[in-house]
């Protein structure tokens, strides 16, 4: 009847959405979609067309190519024992920060966050710097028989410096919730502190550490600016995949340089769905993220 | 802290020579070892590279730090990357705004869908998304043709970088804004409205004021960003001197020909920016907490 | 037996003949001058379930106080949303007074909203707060700055918090906060006030006294008021009518006494006041419980078996035919007198019933039964 002819915008569209008083739902879900696929989905749409187009023959020909290879494995390897590392140093500072009052506890609390502020080309320059022959820490390490700036070595200390704040902010909120009683409670119970470290209090982090490591993983195997300085940059020792698109893209390679990026893409995509599953996990299993 | 909290609670009397809670904190000898450690650990791999940075800089004195500013080519690159942060952020306020309205204040299908799209540039190398635009604009990419034919230029020209810049920032608001207007709920939009309030008013004068702290937050860390990427402007800039280098660039070109004192000159301003943003981020977690709410980790 | 149960057979009479809620409401739906009108309100919010509303009519006379009283999850809330213009519904129509007001946005509509947890605007002050509507206003209708101030200052005084006027909401207490909505959703001389439980967030002393204030300040202003509660003695001690809602339905609408004293249905008679409810059955012109008669069974009553239900203050301690036996969970003294909870024999739950002698816990007693009604078991 005359309800339906009144209200043609809430019955239409009362499957996609939920009818509100609140104004001006179309104009910003409108722009936000416009924006999103102009800006994000259709450049990223581009791109895996473009790969898918050049047959999965030839993208398999070029992915396994044996430089394309060698920095995917530096790239991924690298990404993974630095996201390890974070995990671990993570867990360590988020417990520090949180647990123990000690004199400048704010300041370095600030300081974590200095890679996601800290331009990468900056971070880039002073850790080759730094690790350079003759620089602050090279020259002592060196001495021991160390190389690390131009080498793998050099990369991993880049990534890790990059990954670093995801591994320590997933989990310090964690645990500043650690609820007090169930700690008490093992204590009652005669569990030694290191038992009841690892029984009661670890096993609540880790899906926040996984998740931690996932992002750290993610960011590290897309890192260009702070790896690119330190690396050295050979073949098939110290290239990156980023690097080697940058290089395919100078040589208007594109074929080369959109299979090596559809592949980095796969993956980071691979790590979201982790890092959404695991959040998904965590919030059932242990009613937070 | 755990030290002070449930003083009946005793560990075993044996157990660490301070003997008190020992069951509910470590041993003494074991916080000031993890302590260090996790210190030592920040000192290493960030505080070192933060200080050799201006150390660097000032390694000739002064005047040469100073002089790093007024060559025409940094000046150049100063503009350009204020221009970018200039045209970026705001775009990415106004996107943040309406994604988050929508997002927040209504309920429909494919809402967390949504959030992860946004979510998307994060997990993109800045190469990679340096990459798509030159599949499109580029001179072999999708409108490179038709480009050409016009006169347009997009890559190797402000436009591809201002683009690069826009999708890397892309999510920094919209996800400062989504969690925090989803906690505070529709009601004080409604109480607004029953007020007589017009659509516009009830945002300039409710919802706006409700989040601008964590709106504050998301520019700050979305400029942060905008003046320093890096991967994703150096695949679209082309690197023409005094036209399209932004700072980082003209940092990285200035470390490649040796001239370090320049080099690490602009790199320290950038590493103030770098400061001064975290001292915000710090000051408005500190100051305005539970006007953040809802925020997580990035 | 005859003389002892006349005012049971009296009340019984009247609730025989009370005529189905709907046809009531609906024949006030006709009536000219209502304040507000809700005509067959549907709501659904998605998923199997029942629906919020379905088909919920009531007409509001202008000057009246109306709670809208049930469970939570029984749609009074929303209903009160749909009104205000907050809830679009999925069908039936809301009037104001004469006019169709349905399609009309909630900035339009012109109603105060007294928010649960009161929604203040925590960035101003609250003068500002009082303030906001007349602001609002396009700008050929706004008063003047030192017209708005008047107001404001004058409302500040009807609530009674006229130095409050430069804090800010998080410096005021429950109470205060409540007062400074109240004065806010006034500002706008709304045709209607709707409040959504308005003492739901504050503790029990500052509770009556808001009721007591919310009163008079409603015979002072003569608004057409409508709030929502849980909460039976609010609704009973503070409305001039009661709508009472379950599952997204009215059970009953009218005065306070009425839906207490002529409950129509066993949902409202349990939910308007402590109960006691036996399995009955009325046979032979009597209500027999286990058998055996306990009151005279009334012309128009159901036959067969039956809810028998009986207010605590209708049971007397006595002897005799006729009344229940049960057994004395505890006893005690309270501030207006002793009170013994007893279990009578077959229902589910104790009741408090006024007594005048000593009892120790497993006394058995008999009570004598003053007043009762009877429901089709269902």
């Amino acid at each position: 009847m005359s309800k339906a002819a009144a209200l043609p915008a809430g019955r239409g569209a009362a499957r996609f959405r939920r009818p509100s008083a609140l104004p001006g739902f179309r104009l910003t879900f409108g722009i936000t979609l416009t924006y999103l696929t102009l800006i994000v989905l259709l450049p990223l749409a581009v791109l895996l067309l473009r790969a898918a187009s050049v047959g999965p023959a030839g993208l398999w020909a070029l992915v396994t190519d044996a430089r394309n290879l060698a920095a995917l494995k530096t790239s991924f390897g690298l990404s993974l024992a630095a996201a390890a590392i974070d995990a671990v140093f993570g867990l360590l500072i988020a417990w520090v920060l949180t647990r123990y009052r000690f004199p400048g506890r704010r300041i370095i609390d600030a300081l974590v966050d200095l890679p996601f502020a800290l331009p990468t080309a900056v971070a880039g320059i002073a850790l080759a710097s730094l690790y350079a022959p003759n620089g602050w820490l090279g020259e002592p390490l060196m001495a021991l028989g160390i190389k690390v700036a131009y080498t793998p070595l050099g990369i991993l200390v880049a990534l890790v410096f990059v990954g670093l704040p995801f591994c320590v902010r997933t989990v310090q909120p964690l645990v500043a919730e650690i609820d007090k009683s169930s700690e008490e409670a093992a204590a009652i119970l005669g569990a030694s502190r290191f038992r009841a470290l690892v029984t009661v209090i670890l096993p609540p982090l880790i899906p926040a550490m996984l998740t931690g490591f996932a992002l750290a993983f993610a960011r590290a195997v897309g890192e260009y600016g702070s790896v690119i300085f330190v690396a050295g940059n050979l073949p098939f020792v110290s290239e990156i995949a980023p690097l080697l698109i940058v290089i395919k893209l100078e040589e208007f390679n594109y074929a080369g340089a959109t299979a090596i990026a559809a592949v980095m893409l796969l993956m980071s995509f691979t790590a979201l769905l982790a890092i959404n599953l695991l959040q998904d996990f965590s919030r059932r299993r242990f009613g937070h993220v | 802290m755990s030290e002070t909290t449930v003083p009946s609670i005793q560990g075993p009397a044996s157990r660490g020579s301070r003997g008190r809670h020992a069951a509910l904190t470590e041993p003494r000898p074991v916080r000031i070892a993890l302590t260090l450690t996790a210190v030592g650990f920040l000192g290493l791999f960030l505080l070192l590279p933060l200080a050799v940075v201006f150390v660097e800089a000032l390694s000739k004195g002064l005047g040469p730090y100073l002089a790093s500013f007024t060559d025409p080519d940094a000046l150049a690159a100063i503009r350009l990357t204020l221009l970018v942060a200039a045209i970026a952020v705001p775009l990415n306020v106004v996107f943040g705004l309406c994604a988050s309205w929508a997002i927040a204040k209504f309920n429909f299908r494919g809402r967390n869908l949504l959030i992860t799209l946004i979510d998307l540039p994060f997990s993109v190398s800045p190469v990679v998304a340096g990459l798509i635009y030159v599949l499109i604009f580029g001179a072999q990419g999708l409108f490179g043709p038709f480009m050409q034919r016009h006169g347009i230029e997009i890559i190797f020209a402000v436009p591809g970088i201002v683009l690069a810049t826009v999708f890397v920032t892309f999510p920094f608001v919209a996800r400062e804004l989504i969690p925090l207007m989803q906690d505070q709920g529709t009601t004080d939009e409604e109480a607004a409205l029953t007020l007589g309030a017009s659509p516009w008013r009830v945002f300039c004068t409710v919802t706006l004021p409700n989040v601008r702290w964590a709106l504050l937050y998301g520019v700050l860390l979305c400029n942060a960003r905008a003046m320093g990427e890096f991967g994703a402007v150096s695949v679209v800039s082309g690197r023409i001197r005094g036209l399209t280098n932004t700072m980082p660039l003209h940092v990285e070109i200035l470390y490649n020909e040796y001239n370090y004192v320049a080099a690490f000159g602009i790199a320290s301003l950038l590493a103030l920016l770098a400061l001064v943003t975290l001292a915000g981020k710090s000051f408005l977690e500190w100051r305005h907490a539970d006007a953040l709410a809802g925020r997580g980790a990035h | 037996m005859t003389a002892g149960f006349a005012p049971t057979a009296l009340s019984l009479r009247r609730e025989a003949s009370a005529r189905p809620v709907e046809s009531a409401s609906a024949e006030r739906l006709h009536h000219a001058g209502t304040a507000v009108r809700v005509d067959g309100i549907v709501k659904r919010y998605g998923g199997p379930g029942p629906a919020a509303l379905e088909g919920v009519s009531l007409a509001i006379e202008p000057g009246e106080l109306l709670a809208l009283l049930g469970p939570s999850g029984s749609g009074k809330t929303t209903l009160l949303r749909v009104i205000a213009g907050l809830e679009i519904p999925d069908g039936g129509r809301v009037f104001f007074g004469s006019q169709d007001t349905t399609d009309i946005p909630v900035q339009r509509r012109g109603v105060g909203f007294v928010f649960q947890h009161y929604a203040l605007f925590r960035h101003l002050t609250v003068f500002e707060n009082i303030a906001y509507g007349l602001r609002s206003r396009p700008r050929a209708h706004r008063p003047k700055e030192d017209e708005i101030r008047r107001r404001v200052e004058r409302l500040l005084e009807l609530v009674q918090l006229p130095d409050l006027a430069k804090r800010y909401p998080g410096q005021l207490s429950g109470g205060q906060r409540q007062r400074v909505a109240l004065a806010r959703a006034l500002a706008v001389e709304p045709s209607v006030l709707l409040l959504d439980e308005p003492f739901g967030a504050l503790d029990a002393q500052v509770r009556k006294d808001l009721r007591r204030w919310l009163r008079e300040i409603h015979r002072e202003t003569g608004q057409t008021t409508i709030f929502v509660t849980h909460d039976q003695d609010e609704a009973l001690e503070l409305a001039d009518r009661i709508a009472i809602l379950n599952k997204g339905r009215i059970e009953q609408v009218g005065a306070p006494h009425e839906v207490q004293d002529h409950p129509a249905s066993r949902f409202v008679m349990s939910f308007v006041g402590e109960t006691a409810r036996l399995a009955a059955e009325v046979a032979g012109g009597e209500v027999r419980v286990a058998g055996r008669p306990v009151i005279a069974a009334e012309a128009g009553w159901p036959q067969g078996p039956v809810d028998l239900c009986l207010r605590p203050w209708d049971l007397t301690v006595g002897q005799g035919p006729g009344t229940l036996p049960g057994t004395v969970r505890e006893w005690r003294r309270t501030g207006r007198g002793t009170v013994a909870e007893i279990l009578l024999d077959g229902a589910e739950a104790p009741v408090e019933v006024k007594v005048t002698d000593v009892y120790e816990p497993g006394d058995r007693v008999a009570l004598a039964v003053g007043a009762a009604r009877v429901f089709p078991r269902g």
